[in-house]
């Protein structure tokens, strides 16, 4: 007998690559739009922008076994309360400048970009602003002029002038305070912020 | 008002002498390397443009990413002058695009033979091609030049839009969607025209995504979370999905045409592979979705399926290995083969092996963002794709010489077989140094110090890592190195070779 079992021909496996492949993009569709709803800004994932108004932490949840963003109480960035819409001006001037500067070809955003300097998705909580009162200052100053604001932690890896004004390094402040407090599932684990007791 | 010209005189005679001698020079490397355009049909002298701006674009890769390398150990080396961020750029967007340069000539080169008719629009194909390649020289000039803006939209649409792999200015953007549908237009024309074919079928669809994919990224967004949601669409689903069957099509109609096999066999096996490709790696795309704000789900979906994205790899090196070995490895072109099983191999261990080393989600939030990501890359994207298009440059060399024999017993055989081993060789040795740096950072960093910023640099000062990029700088040399010797061999093969290739007949 010489005949192709049907298992082995042609026709059968180009009908199993159509299926197969309708059939995932046909789910895959269907969890874009579910992820996209539960991703929006004012989302329980992913907070309003007004969130720039409070305190944020990111502490272990031992009952979930990763660290959860936790927002509290009223915490103003630059003294200033915001409406949602001044907010989400802030983060969006803060979002395009980091993608103008190319921040992502050294940095990475929620995990993703390059290797050459620290993951900035929890960088609003970080240890390395020494204390809240300085943070907001230091990450101002710091980002206009990282040349004489250095902070290399030994690395004599500098980053370089980028020509940030002081409007656009505000923005980035906002964006990277309002990225913290997304809910990245654990991202990055065992995070120590600024606001932890040694 | 009286101006004086004399300068001007002096600066248009340059230009002439500039330009003569640069014509003369042209003249003598033609001379030189004795290529014959008339041995290729047009459509196939259409693809050698493609091949030929490839070739460039790879040194540029290589380039920019020895001079990021060196500034991982001399951070001071050319510190606000190419920034290491300016640097990357280049050396990943080099990479796409010379890729891309590839795979549209590889489509040229076997249009016509695979519908039996000659490219329908080449007219337009020139224009096209032209196009393109005007456009990323200016894209990378601005990078060079003006490198970054504000933070406006204006920088996002003329300097470059800031996310990884798709930097790319938006207006290059709409730039390179209209070359993808006229590149797009010619193959479903040619094919309408001529015949059509499973491999013709697969293609079309596949193109069909790669475009239609690319616009995805085309948008800004202020949530990041979304924003990254949509990249990924671009990213994974071509290089995962699209790309890999793409790959897929190239191998099938090149196994035909260098060893015979048989074209029911070949089709077969590549709606096996698409079955298997699309049916792991579009929702596999969930791997990017575990750690940016997307819901949980994705942790199961995506760790389920992208642990199966190695199967069809798997597959393409049995496919590969079968097939050569059933034809004894009897081939007219031995180093388009050599290249053609080394896809086999690199395609399975860097995008399958390396990828799936760290692609569950319980390993990975210790290995995301660290040069793990890196050193699957590195093996990854030499592995299924640089390979492929190498094996192609020479199927195109082959013909352009008037298909001259080039299997066992060619003159300067050790040139290839050099220029093969020390690129794997090269490459493989940056992936292991990268992997080792991957795994310090992803206990220290990443396991021991909470991954702070003061983790990431306790890290990064480790000897162990600053070992790993002193040995992926000099495995980054040997590469380069080979790409030398690969492009010396490119222009020299076959010249003065009187044999001709033996005819493969399908079996």
């Amino acid at each position: 007998m010489n005949e192709t079992p049907l298992w082995a021909s042609e026709s059968f496996w180009k009908k199993t690559a159509i299926w197969v492949t309708a059939g995932s993009f046909l789910i895959l569709v269907v969890l874009t739009m579910d992820s996209l709803s539960k991703t929006g800004a004012g989302s329980k994932r992913v907070p309003s922008y007004a969130v720039i108004n409070k305190k944020i932490d990111y502490q272990y949840d031992k009952a979930l076994h990763k660290s959860m963003p936790v927002i509290g109480e009223n915490e103003f960035l630059f003294g200033k309360e915001y409406t949602e819409e001044e907010a989400r001006q802030w983060v969006d001037l803060g979002k395009k400048t980091t993608q103008a500067k190319n921040c992502m070809n050294c940095h990475t955003l929620l995990g993703n970009g390059a290797y050459y300097a620290p993951d900035l998705t929890k960088a609003w909580l970080d240890k390395g602003w020494i204390s809240k009162d300085m943070r907001e200052d230091m990450m101002v100053k710091f980002l206009m002029d990282p040349e004489n604001n250095a902070r290399t932690f030994g690395s004599n890896r500098k980053m370089p002038n980028l020509t940030i004004t002081e409007q656009e390094a505000r923005g980035i402040i906002a964006f990277l305070k309002w990225m913290s407090s997304i809910d990245t599932n654990g991202f990055p684990y065992n995070f120590k912020t600024i606001e932890a007791e040694e | 008002m009286s101006m004086d010209t004399s300068g001007l005189n002096g600066v248009m005679q340059n230009a002439a002498a500039l330009y003569e001698k640069s014509r003369a020079c042209l003249n003598n490397f033609k001379s030189w390397v004795q290529l014959d355009s008339s041995h290729l049909s047009d459509g196939r002298q259409l693809a050698v443009k493609y091949f030929t701006v490839a070739v460039i674009l790879f040194f540029a890769q290589i380039l920019f990413g020895l001079l990021a390398a060196t500034q991982f150990i001399y951070p001071g080396f050319l510190y606000e002058i190419l920034d290491f961020n300016v640097n990357r750029m280049i050396h990943i967007n080099a990479m796409i695009v010379w890729m891309l340069f590839g795979f549209i000539g590889s489509v040229y080169w076997f249009l016509e033979d695979e519908s039996g008719t000659e490219v329908v629009g080449l007219k337009l194909g020139n224009i096209a091609f032209w196009v393109f390649t005007g456009a990323v020289t200016l894209v990378v000039l601005v990078y060079l030049l003006v490198q970054i803006g504000p933070g406006k939209d204006s920088s996002l649409w003329f300097i470059n839009e800031g996310r990884e792999y798709i930097e790319a200015p938006r207006w290059a953007d709409v730039g390179i969607v209209l070359v993808v549908l006229i590149f797009f237009y010619n193959v479903v024309a040619t094919f309408s025209k001529g015949k059509w074919s499973g491999i013709a079928g697969v293609l079309t669809l596949d193109l069909v995504a790669l475009a239609g994919l690319y616009v995805a990224g085309m948008f800004y967004m202020t949530n990041i979370t979304h924003e990254q949601y949509w990249w990924w669409w671009v990213i994974h689903l071509w290089v995962e999905a699209t790309w890999e069957v793409l790959v897929g099509v190239i191998m099938a109609w090149s196994l035909m045409k260098l060893l015979g096999v048989g074209r029911k066999i070949v089709q077969t096996w590549l709606y096996i592979e698409v079955a298997l490709m699309f049916g792991s790696g579009i929702l596999g795309l969930g791997h990017h979705y575990f750690w940016i704000g997307t819901p949980e789900y994705w942790l199961t979906i995506g760790g389920f399926f992208s642990a199966l994205e190695p199967i069809p790899l798997v597959a393409m090196v049995v496919h590969a290995v079968y097939d050569a070995g059933t034809h004894a490895f009897k081939n007219g072109n031995h180093p388009a083969l050599a290249w053609i099983i080394a896809q086999a191999f690199g395609n399975f261990f860097g995008a399958g092996v390396w990828g799936f080393m760290h692609t569950l989600p319980q390993i990975n939030i210790f290995t995301h963002g660290t040069q793990w990501s890196a050193s699957h890359g590195h093996l990854a994207f030499f592995g299924a794709y640089a390979t492929i298009n190498i094996a192609f440059f020479y199927l195109a060399m082959q013909q352009w010489r008037g298909n001259v024999w080039m299997g066992g017993g060619s003159q300067n055989a050790w040139r290839w077989k050099w220029a093969l081993g020390l690129l794997n060789g090269g490459v493989l040795g940056m992936t292991i140094a990268l992997l080792i740096a991957g795994y310090e950072q992803s206990f220290i960093e990443r396991a021991v110090e909470g991954s702070t910023w003061g983790g990431y640099f306790a890290a990064q000062n480790h000897p162990s890592f600053q070992n790993a990029m002193a040995w992926r700088l000099f495995f980054g040399s040997m590469t380069f190195a080979g790409f030398i010797l690969l492009v010396w061999d490119l222009l020299t093969i076959g010249k003065g070779e009187a044999r001709k290739a033996p005819v493969i007949i399908e079996s």
